[in-house]
């Protein structure tokens, strides 16, 4: 895990330093440091810095959501979309695109979006109620998922404006391209936040690998346990979604990728899979960069692109060892 | 070390008091209520009544080991000390098996694992949910030596369907029959009127030199 930290560091300053307008590496980080040298200076503060930041706190959080969420429910196949946090905000952020608000006011988009995961929140309370199992939840979420994405359709198969509908699908491919430094102010105490509910999770997923009873027989409480999950998920995800997008597969194959080398202890990768999914994400934004600089190939696009091959691999992985 | 009085609507009515040394045997057929009794006693289903309960490990019925984990990590799994672990990994055999994957083994080694485990808690009371079914006879034995071992010190209830092997280990059997506790005191409760009327069985039953022998035979005609 340890070793992951020089990578997401690499991949940070690489991600620094790779852009269309070529700077030196003494001169970037001088403009960055000191914040003099006019345009450099501009570039590297305004539009490289929050773009390096939020690949490390997007894909941190997704990594971190998809640990969470495949040890709460005991499956490598959970992700962090299933409580339904990311379509409910993908929903409020396509409300503030179709409404036209997010024109008119910029934040509207982001602001929508985590008022969306708020809501979906909120619904699965009142669905699952207090002593809900992780079944009645999962299919909470499922329900809100889809009826998210119903409606998500319903407002594009309406739209009266065809701009306004390309705005949308570009959006929901996920992207980091032009956010600015407003955005990481308005994720970041939401994610650290959701991070820190998700970080006092880790004895109780431990203690899950042997069943729910057997955990709470091993003095865990389990209702605060389901709290800090959902809340947490919900406040990284949405805060994610909110500023990002929908980024898909990180909090998949990460988890997936890193357990072997945690020996499979949940609480171990909780850590090593947010350190992972920032260095994925990076890597995929770099990418997207170097692939095709000039045409705007979205971020989301290429870490399904680049994740299910992976996870094919896994699998495939799997099957011979179970052979 | 326990002291229930419990009811859970339509499937348990149920008083159980359980003192320091003894090893209880919970026996009774399918559906008795056995699993319910133990995840009532541990307040892991909605019960009305009294229960008083040292510091409890228990054994679910269901053996789960979710990830890819080598062995003497799930022993020691939350919390506890490098000793413990070490002590129930020796107490159960485990050496040999100790860096292998526990979500790998054979259901049986899996079970020695758990077990392993709840030992390594190293709490006074032990509650165990059919702890020997589905291990071979040698592993079986050493499980009940385990458990006889442990409430020495402490207490273990357990549900055991083998009424063979709970006639020779368990200091005390209670007879569980349709949410109702309807025998409870030394091995030779079992008598045949019990064992026809509960289980609807024929035995053989004798007290031998090589300590009592129980063996099932015929099931008994039951009435309409």
């Amino acid at each position: 895990m340890i070793a992951l930290i020089p990578v997401v560091a690499v991949l940070f300053a690489a991600s620094l330093l790779i852009g269309p307008a070529g700077i030196g590496l003494r001169e970037a980080f001088l403009a960055l440091g000191t914040g003099q040298g006019g345009d450099v200076a501009l570039i590297m503060r305004e539009i490289r810095l929050p773009r390096a930041l939020l690949g490390v706190m997007v894909g941190g959080s997704l990594g971190l959501a998809g640990a969470a969420m495949q040890g709460w429910l005991r499956n490598p196949l959970a992700e962090p979309g299933l409580i339904g946090a990311s379509s409910s905000a993908a929903l409020g952020a396509v409300v503030a695109l179709q409404s036209g608000l997010a024109a008119s006011f910029a934040l509207a988009l982001p602001l929508m979006a985590l008022g969306g995961a708020l809501a979906s929140v909120l619904l699965i309370a009142a669905l699952a109620g207090p002593r809900g199992s992780a079944v009645v939840l999962i299919l909470a979420g499922v329900a809100i998922s889809a009826i998210g994405a119903a409606l998500t359709s319903l407002l594009l198969s309406l739209s009266p404006n065809p701009y306004a509908v390309a705005e949308i699908v570009f959006w929901m491919m996920g992207s980091l391209a032009d956010r600015s430094i407003v955005h990481v102010w308005l994720a970041l105490p939401i994610m650290a936040a959701g991070a820190a509910l998700l970080a006092t999770t880790g004895r109780g997923l431990d203690a899950l690998t042997l069943g729910e009873d057997a955990a709470a027989t091993m003095g865990i409480p389990m209702r605060r346990l389901r709290i800090c999950l959902i809340v947490g998920t919900a406040a990284v995800v949405g805060a994610a979604t909110a500023v990002a997008g929908a980024v898909g597969f990180v909090g998949l194959v990460v988890p997936h990728l890193l357990r072997p080398w945690v020996q499979g202890v949940p609480s171990r990768l909780l850590p090593a899979s947010a350190l992972g999914g920032a260095a994925m994400v990076l890597a995929a934004d770099i990418a997207v960069r170097l692939i095709a600089p000039d045409r705007d190939l979205k971020l989301g696009v290429l870490t399904a692109l680049v994740g299910a091959p992976l996870f094919l691999h896994l699998i495939w992985k799997m099957r011979r060892g179970e052979a | 070390m326990m002291s229930i009085d419990l009811s859970v609507p339509g499937r348990l009515q149920a008083a159980l008091t359980v003192g320091r040394g003894e090893f209880v045997g919970l026996v009774g057929p399918n559906g008795a209520g056995k699993t319910t009794l133990l995840r009532a006693a541990l307040g892991l289903l909605p019960a009305s009544g009294r229960r008083e309960l040292a510091k409890a490990a228990f054994l679910p019925q269901m053996r789960e080991i979710a990830w890819p984990m080598p062995v003497d990590l799930v022993v020691g799994l939350v919390g506890a000390g490098p000793a413990a672990v070490e002590r129930a990994i020796v107490r159960m055999e485990l050496q040999p098996l100790r860096h292998r994957r526990a979500d790998a083994l054979s259901g049986g080694e899996q079970a020695r694992v758990l077990i392993a485990r709840a030992l390594a808690q190293e709490v006074p009371l032990l509650l165990a949910d059919e702890p020997i079914a589905g291990l071979d006879p040698a592993a079986q034995i050493a499980a009940m030596e385990v458990f006889a071992e442990k409430a020495q010190a402490g207490a273990v209830v357990a549900s055991i369907h083998d009424l063979g092997l709970a006639a020779r280990f368990c200091t005390r059997l209670v007879v569980l029959a349709a949410g109702r506790v309807v025998a409870d005191g030394p091995p030779s409760v079992l008598t045949p009127d019990l064992l026809a009327g509960v289980f609807g069985i024929r035995a053989w039953f004798r007290d031998t030199e090589d300590g009592p022998v129980f063996q099932p035979l015929s099931r008994v005609a039951t009435l309409p």
